[in-house]
């Protein structure tokens, strides 16, 4: 601890190179900045996408269409699809990959910070583009865009669609090249590859999906663009194309996409959760190689989203089967994360209650995965709202579950000063009700029948979707008391120390925020990354043996 | 552990860096991994395209299909041959900057550029013979569609290699220790290169 504190307060060799607020709206190349653009632009994104969603669970609080024309609910949900997933949660993902990689990692920025600025300021005009593509013909085939209709609604929209997806795309691919190259590359000697944090082990696997799923979507958006465009016929049966082959390439990408979505926020949670139980991760390699292990399964499975398009009965075994086996390295990570909270010193604290609620709600979600994998259930429930329910429980009760404990849990690192914590939990709770009022009853709506992506419905399911509109308020209400939160604590919150939680992982061994270059001296580490609490009288202290955590911070300056 | 990095002799290279470098230079050049990262992405989209033909290819009930007009052949051998022939000769300015020897890079590299030319001009001849449009039918749109983004990374190819031609003009750019946008011109044309072996393969001899 005490050469620690040296560290912190040494005199700084950058007291020239100091971050101005107008550095974020330029072309920065800190990570730091970058990741912060990321985040907060995911999250204006998200704000949009939220009041879309919102828009339509009001025209459903009633079966008739009373709120909106059924085109405008087209368009609602196609773009609420489209900005959650391109615009929400894979930016806010590659945000927190942005700041903590090169923290964890000890090196001093990305790798080619120049093209990871650029990355990032292909998200905004992308976003924009799509999101402006409303009030002209706007897109209505869905996020999933399937020809033929793709081809034949909205085509003004439809064009945008594409073409803000192939940017938002190739924003990823660069964003993944850096993630890959730094942490595979840019670790400080010490640290070998079975003492990186378990972050930047999901982030490998992330970036491996990246780079191989994301070309292969804009392969077939550069096809459908030709067929909108141009009046090729690849994907149009009229002129003899083929669909399925949409599909194909179109899942081929979208699948892995999930858990490029939730890969680093699987991360996230296997950082937060040893910290604020004060217990060593249980399962290191186990966690870390699982993540693999789901990026390999999770290329090879896609065709489970088109087991009603006419595939081949053995070629649905086959992926009914890899489906179904990504559950074991899945469960492997849940039963890890289970095992090290049990019995540790728990701090019910915001980052900590969301982290909780993540396993929790994304469980239920995991478990509907692994029975629409099953060809006969999920043929009965296609396009029903039980898939609706399914991909929400992954996608909300994993995925923003991850990033809202994500946000809590480096918040003091990122700003300098600590969140409130009433505010937090007002957040949490809300956020956890509203999440599966707003989820559950889909469950039950889509086993009944009711067909997704329509805007009229039997009345017979008046009262779960009323359930569900309800729910889908308070979810609404619960981002202001987060967005107070963070507005208020980062302007006026306490200040927050370089190590708040006394964690053992190299970002929160600068101070808070870091410097322009992160570090003063490169780290040498001494202990692993989860090696807490051994002695129950210390587990407010960093574990017997572990300091000085640096060397070599005392003769540095 | 600690043994690795002596802490104050990384302390004292910070501070001489702080002089003379900035401190993203720190670590190893990293640029052709990145480079190679890329083309590996890159590889996907044409992946992903050439399965994309085959599925067409194997559900039409004849490919090409019926009524389709007759192919060149001659034309696009040549260009092939004169593509694959490029890829050694470019090599030939690797190993002269390996050598400082700057003028050898600049001969090859125009060499290259010119080959690279002559590949896309044969290639807008060929379509310009070409009986059926981009929309005739599913064979006359994946060819288009698949000659031309490779010819796309072709010029773009030629760019890089333009661009080289352009620092190399200034003295003491490239040498036999910093030559890394010679090293990516040529890395980048032999990708081009081996993606049109297996769309020379795909499109005309299967």
């Amino acid at each position: 601890m005490t050469t620690q504190a040296e560290m912190s307060i040494a005199p700084s060799a950058h007291a020239h190179a100091e971050r101005k607020w107008w550095h974020y709206f330029t072309f920065c190349e800190d990570h730091k900045v970058i990741g912060l653009q990321y985040l907060v632009t995911a999250f204006f994104f998200y704000a949009i996408g939220g009041a879309l969603a919102t828009a339509i669970r009001t025209e459903l609080a009633t079966p008739a269409s009373d709120f909106v024309s059924p085109n405008t609910y087209n368009s609602l949900l196609t773009l609420h699809g489209t900005i959650m997933i391109f615009l929400w949660i894979i930016p806010a993902g590659a945000g927190l990959a942005n700041y903590l990689i090169p923290l964890m990692v000890g090196a001093r920025d990305m790798a080619f910070p120049k093209m990871n600025a650029m990355a990032f300021w292909m998200v905004p005009p992308a976003g924009l583009m799509l999101v402006l593509s409303f009030f002209l013909e706007s897109p209505q085939a869905g996020w999933t865009s399937y020809p033929p209709l793709s081809l034949m609604t909205g085509k003004v929209g439809e064009g945008i669609w594409i073409f803000s997806l192939l940017i938002s795309g190739t924003s990823s691919i660069l964003g993944a090249i850096n993630f890959l190259v730094t942490i595979l590359k840019m670790r400080v000697p010490t640290m070998t590859i079975h003492k990186m944090p378990l972050f930047c082990w999901s982030m490998l696997a992330t970036a491996g999906l990246i780079l191989v799923g994301t070309p292969v979507l804009a392969g077939a958006l550069i096809l459908l663009a030709f067929d909108l465009l141009a009046g090729t016929s690849f994907f149009n049966p009229m002129g003899g194309g083929d669909p399925i082959v949409y599909q194909h390439m179109f899942w081929f990408y979208s699948h892995p996409a999930v858990y490029i979505m939730v890969l680093p926020l699987f991360g996230a949670i296997s950082e937060i959760l040893p910290v604020h139980a004060r217990k060593p991760i249980f399962g290191y390699k186990a966690i870390a190689y699982s993540s693999l292990v789901i990026s390999f399964l999770g290329l090879i499975v896609w065709a489970h989203h088109m087991f009603t398009s006419g595939t081949p009965a053995w070629l649905r075994m086959f992926f009914m089967i890899t489906t179904m086996i990504i559950a074991v390295p899945t469960g492997i990570k849940v039963f890890g994360w289970l095992a090290t909270i049990w019995g540790g010193k728990i701090s019910y604290n915001s980052a900590m209650l969301f982290a909780m609620g993540f396993i929790a709600v994304f469980v239920i979600g995991g478990i509907t995965g692994v029975m629409l994998a099953a060809v006969p259930f999920d043929i009965h429930v296609h396009d029903t709202y039980f898939v609706v329910a399914h991909l929400h429980y992954v996608l909300f009760g994993g995925s923003v579950f991850g990033i809202y404990a994500a946000i809590y849990h480096w918040f003091p690192k990122i700003t300098g000063r600590m969140v409130n914590e009433t505010l937090g939990q007002i957040h949490f709770v809300l956020t956890f009700i509203g999440m599966n009022l707003t989820f559950m009853p889909m469950h039950e709506l889509g086993l009944m029948g009711m067909n997704r992506r329509i805007a009229f419905y039997d009345a017979r399911f008046t009262s779960l979707n009323q359930m569900a509109t309800v729910g889908s308020y308070i979810l609404a209400v619960s981002t202001v008391p987060f967005l107070i939160n963070a507005v208020w604590s980062w302007m006026k919150g306490a200040k927050a120390t370089d190590n708040p939680w006394n964690a053992l992982t190299l970002e929160w061994q600068t101070s808070s925020p870091p410097a322009i270059e992160n570090f003063e001296v490169l780290p040498v580490l001494t202990t692993g990354p989860y090696d807490y609490g051994e002695h129950p009288s210390e587990e407010s202290e960093l574990p017997p043996g572990a300091s000085p955590v640096l060397s070599g911070s005392s003769s540095g300056s | 552990m600690q043994g690795t990095v002596d802490p104050n002799k990384a302390a004292l290279n910070y501070h001489n860096e702080e002089i003379a470098a900035p401190h993203h230079e720190e670590h190893p050049d990293l640029r052709l991994f990145g480079l190679l990262v890329f083309l590996g992405a890159e590889s996907m989209i044409f992946l992903g395209l050439f399965v994309a033909y085959l599925t067409f290819r194997a559900v039409y009930p004849s490919w090409p299909p019926e009524g389709t007009p007759e192919r060149e052949l001659v034309l696009p051998a040549i260009n092939t041959v004169i593509l694959i022939a490029s890829s050694f000769i470019i090599h030939n300015a690797d190993t002269a900057i390996k050598k400082n020897d700057v003028k050898g890079l600049r001969t090859w590299f125009s060499i290259t550029a010119i080959m690279g030319a002559v590949f896309l001009m044969g290639q807008l001849y060929e379509y310009s013979k070409l009986e059926f449009g981009l929309t005739t039918n599913l064979y006359a749109s994946t060819f288009y569609v698949l000659t031309g983004f490779h010819g796309l990374h072709v010029f773009l190819g030629v760019c890089l290699i333009l661009a080289v031609l352009w620092r190399a003009q200034k003295a003491g750019h490239y040498s036999d220790q910093e030559h890394f946008g010679v090293e990516a011109a040529e890395l980048y044309w032999h990708f081009v290169d081996v993606v049109w072996i297996v769309l020379f393969i795909l499109l005309y001899l299967l």
